[in-house]
């Protein structure tokens, strides 16, 4: 325990409340070289509405302290009110760049109080399409890293590959973002005709644009000097905050749900683990950048492997009766209006699910009361625990690294504040 | 330690054995624990929290996952250890063994009428920001935190939301007939 003594004496961390903070900060003491400054919660970078409270010493960050809370909507309260079919639309507005994650740990937490099993190609399906929300997430992170940075045209390569997927995803789900595809039971509707080829386009053109970040970005002299060093974080560090993803894997851990504690069919795929060695800034854009081609591997292997039969379980606990039953037989209809009007209940109990989003591991906590709405629903997102990682990358470094830092934690602030 | 009390994958069995924890419920680090959907939790009183934290990070469980509140008010599905008595709040806290990749779940039962509870943020500091969490949410009281302060409600602000009696604040809405109609 000795060895995290620093964490707690390093005194990285302002500890401060908002009003204090904004006192201070309108107070100018000349005989006090530190100064306290609010960045944001309007700074573009700060990657919608977070708000970083920093004591400086001239250019360089002493202490500093995340303020977040503008996008807090009470989305947990609001599970408390909707039914375990409802859920997902409400947990899929958390984390809007990859809501496939979110969907499917509410999903997987409900399956788990609910005792089914859910059918294979249900499973590939997840996989397939989490998978590919994984490359559109980490390709909006290039795009907001790089125009963070000061690589201004990586803001409209990074969309536009983005663009991509979510075509496919549009296709699949009916909608770009919050998609409500995965749902407790299996997935909403089955892949649509000549998806193979729709995906095996994006797989065609994305590793040639992948070779073009690296040319634009990893290998350039600039990019590394901005990055290269900054924000350093060490294994010990990372696992006694609780960071983990990218951030975790940056300082060579080799941590990934996926493989650890492997979901859905995870262990009948082939991936590789991307670590760093420095866990700085630039490991963890290369990261990121790496794990949009181990995720292509995966998806490759999905479309491989993919296996036909249902979509959704066939348990009627959860499960509509089929359209065509419901024109013959007055139980169905009401079986199917049960369903969508008072819910399915669940039986009472309590489990913890966690999956690895883009982020980091994104968990969800389920309590059931045996009623169709649950007791409590509690995400426990990634993004909000790895944000208290930032005073401790920040401290010490350069007011205009805090950008870098902030950008490479890649904190979805709607997942932050719930 | 989950392996040799881990129940046989026969469900009949899994019953029975839920059934003999309720009755006479085992101990691992002093402490009554039950299986949920294969999860192993363990059931803390408030004052013995802290030392089996402790123990546990010692046993291999260094990471802090998740700490989160629940309210079981008006909940009596619960299902308990018999030595365990209800009360109205629990704290919830996931604990991760890195290293052998296993998971234990702690919950700590606290009174409605004296919510505190030691904070764990000297153990693990990655639980700062979640405890501050529970207590904007559920009124939880850490004793020791270095900063207690809102983190995701506004400073000043007044109730717990996540508690069952906070309500949600909803205006009904009145369909009136349309102007000109």
């Amino acid at each position: 325990m000795t060895k995290l003594d620093h964490l707690r004496n390093r005194d990285a961390v302002l500890r401060m409340s908002e009003t204090e903070a904004e006192e201070r900060a309108a107070v100018v003491d000349p005989d006090d070289e530190r100064m306290i400054i609010n960045m944001g919660p309007q700074h573009p970078s700060t990657h919608g509405v977070l708000r970083v409270t920093m004591e400086l010493q001239g250019e360089t960050v002493l202490r500093s302290k995340p303020v977040i809370g503008y996008l807090h909507t009470g989305m947990e309260k609001t599970a408390e009110d909707l039914t375990y079919l409802q859920g997902p639309t409400n947990v899929t507005r958390m984390d809007y760049a990859a809501p496939l994650f979110t969907e499917l740990t509410f999903s997987l937490a409900v399956e788990s109080l609910l005792e089914v099993e859910i059918p294979d190609r249900a499973t590939w399906i997840r996989m397939l399409m989490c998978e590919l929300n994984r490359m559109s997430s980490h390709l909006l992170f290039l795009a907001t890293n790089g125009m963070d940075l000061g690589a201004v045209g990586m803001m409209i390569y990074g969309w536009r590959e983005r663009e991509e997927v979510l075509r496919f995803f549009e296709k699949v789900t009916g909608l770009r973002m919050n998609h409500n595809y995965i749902r407790p039971g299996g997935v909403a509707a089955d892949l649509p005709d000549g998806w193979r080829e729709d995906i095996r386009s994006i797989l065609h053109v994305l590793p040639e644009r992948l070779e073009q970040f690296d040319v634009l970005m990893t290998g350039q002299p600039i990019w590394r000097e901005r990055t290269q060093g900054i924000g350093v974080i060490t294994t010990e560090e990372a696992l006694a905050l609780g960071a983990t993803g990218p951030i975790l894997r940056s300082t060579g851990y080799a941590w990934d749900l996926r493989r650890s504690m492997p979901y859905l069919a995870y262990d009948q795929v082939e991936f590789d683990i991307v670590v760093g060695t420095y866990g700085d800034t630039f490991d963890r854009y290369a990261i990121r950048l790496n794990e949009i081609r181990e995720s292509m591997r995966i998806v490759e292997q999905c479309i491989e492997l993919m296996p036909d039969g249902p979509y959704r379980t066939e348990d009627r606990k959860v499960t509509p009766p089929p359209r065509a039953r419901i024109d013959e037989s007055m139980e169905a209809l009401i079986h199917h209006f049960k369903i969508f009007t008072e819910g399915f209940k669940v039986p009472p109990g309590e489990t913890y699910t966690a999956v690895e989003s883009p982020r980091g591991e994104l968990g969800c906590y389920l309590v059931s009361d045996g009623g169709p709405k649950p007791q409590r629903m509690h995400i426990r997102a990634p993004s909000f625990v790895n944000l208290q990682t930032l005073p401790h990358m920040m401290h010490g470094g350069l007011l205009a690294d805090a950008i870098a830092v902030i950008s490479s934690i890649d904190p979805i602030m709607g997942e932050v504040d719930r | 330690m989950t392996e040799t009390t881990e129940p046989t994958d026969d469900e009949q069995l899994e019953s029975e054995e839920a059934q003999s924890v309720q009755d006479n419920p085992k101990n691992l680090h002093g402490c009554p624990f039950t299986e949920s959907h294969g999860q192993t939790v363990l059931h803390s009183q408030g004052d013995e929290y802290y030392a089996l934290i402790e123990t546990l990070k010692d046993e291999g469980y260094e990471v802090c996952v998740d700490l989160c509140g629940a309210d079981y008010m008006g909940n009596d599905s619960r299902i308990l250890p018999s030595t365990v008595s209800p009360e109205r709040f629990e704290l919830v806290v996931n604990l991760l063994d890195v290293e052998a990749a296993r998971r234990v779940r702690i919950r700590v039962q606290i009174s409605e009428t004296s919510p505190h509870i030691a904070s764990i943020s000297d153990i693990h500091p990655g639980a700062e920001a979640m405890e501050r969490e529970a207590t904007d949410m559920f009124g939880l009281q850490f004793e020791g935190h270095p900063d207690p302060t809102p983190i995701l409600l506004p400073d000043g602000w007044e109730g717990h939301p996540l508690r069952k009696d906070f309500s949600m604040g909803r205006i009904p809405v009145q369909f009136k007939a349309v102007d000109g109609r």
